[in-house]
């Protein structure tokens, strides 16, 4: 049972960082709209409402983990140029990926939306944290405020959403191989 | 909130300039690894910053309209998923 560094990095980011902040964000949007479009000020404590504010400030940190391990990491191996007279492409998904008409799109469409339009996700949730910490149960008293906080949390649920689905395509299509083989553990020889 | 919206759309239009004008892609790339990518996304979390800090100052004691920021930001934000979607980005 073995794993490639890059198929490692690739799971840090996609499940690890991405995954995880879709879940969270689920639950964040739920959150938000009991706590703030609630009127009876006694179904939520000072404590749900700290929790709410830590809960934030992490999915920020995740939100910012996915974007820049995928930027930074991941994304330098997906368009890696291969030398003149490559013919195994596997090391190289973006050639790879556009060598076929029938996985071209998946570059051309998917990836080209999701390395823009992912960023949307840490920027708007950022705003929701900061907006939350300032302003905590007090929100129930801005209608046009607190509508806007679950606006854009909605709109970085999408765009997370938009990159982990195109992100879950293109490396099934043409995933990051290579790098140094790590063992997880030795198979029962049959 | 408005900073964010301004944030997001400068992503959008500098994606966009770089896929149509090769010396804007070649300023951008600001780590070869990555391409003009670390540039689009470097800038735009600038320009997102600094307009939040001015923002900040500008508002922080004075009544604004949170109506028509709420729109402006919503409407940025709109404009930054349709403008870095491929098919309507290529009508540029």
């Amino acid at each position: 049972m073995e794993i490639t560094f890059r198929s490692l990095w690739t799971i840090i980011h996609g499940m690890g960082f991405g995954a995880l902040y879709l879940l969270a964000c689920s639950g964040a949007l739920i959150e938000l709209y009991r706590l703030t479009c609630s009127s009876a000020p006694s179904e939520s404590t000072p404590g749900q409402t700290r929790f709410l504010k830590i809960y934030l400030v992490t999915m920020t940190a995740l939100a910012w983990a996915a974007v820049l391990t995928g930027a930074y990491v991941i994304y330098p191996w997906y368009r890696a140029t291969p030398p003149p007279g490559t013919v195994d492409l596997s090391m190289y998904p973006q050639r790879l990926l556009m060598s076929r008409p029938s996985t071209s799109g998946w570059h051309s469409l998917g990836m080209e939306w999701k390395e823009h339009v992912a960023w949307v996700a840490p920027i708007s949730i950022t705003m929701v944290a900061f907006v939350f910490i300032r302003y905590g149960r007090d929100l129930v008293n801005h209608k046009r405020l607190r509508a806007a906080v679950l606006g854009f949390a909605a709109a970085s649920f999408l765009a997370a959403g938009l990159a982990g689905f195109f992100g879950a395509m293109i490396n099934k299509a043409a995933p990051a191989q290579g790098g140094p083989t790590i063992h997880l553990r030795e198979g029962a020889e049959k | 909130m408005l900073a964010a919206g301004i944030g997001s759309f400068t992503l959008a239009v500098l994606a966009l300039a770089a896929d149509k004008l090769a010396p804007i892609k070649s300023a951008l790339v600001f780590y070869k690894p990555t391409g003009p990518l670390s540039g689009v996304t470097t800038v735009a979390i600038l320009v997102w910053l600094l307009a939040w800090v001015l923002l900040e100052m500008l508002w922080a004691k004075k009544t604004v309209a949170v109506g028509r920021v709420i729109f402006v930001a919503f409407v940025l934000l709109g404009l930054s998923f349709l403008l870095t979607f491929p098919p309507i980005g290529d009508l540029f």
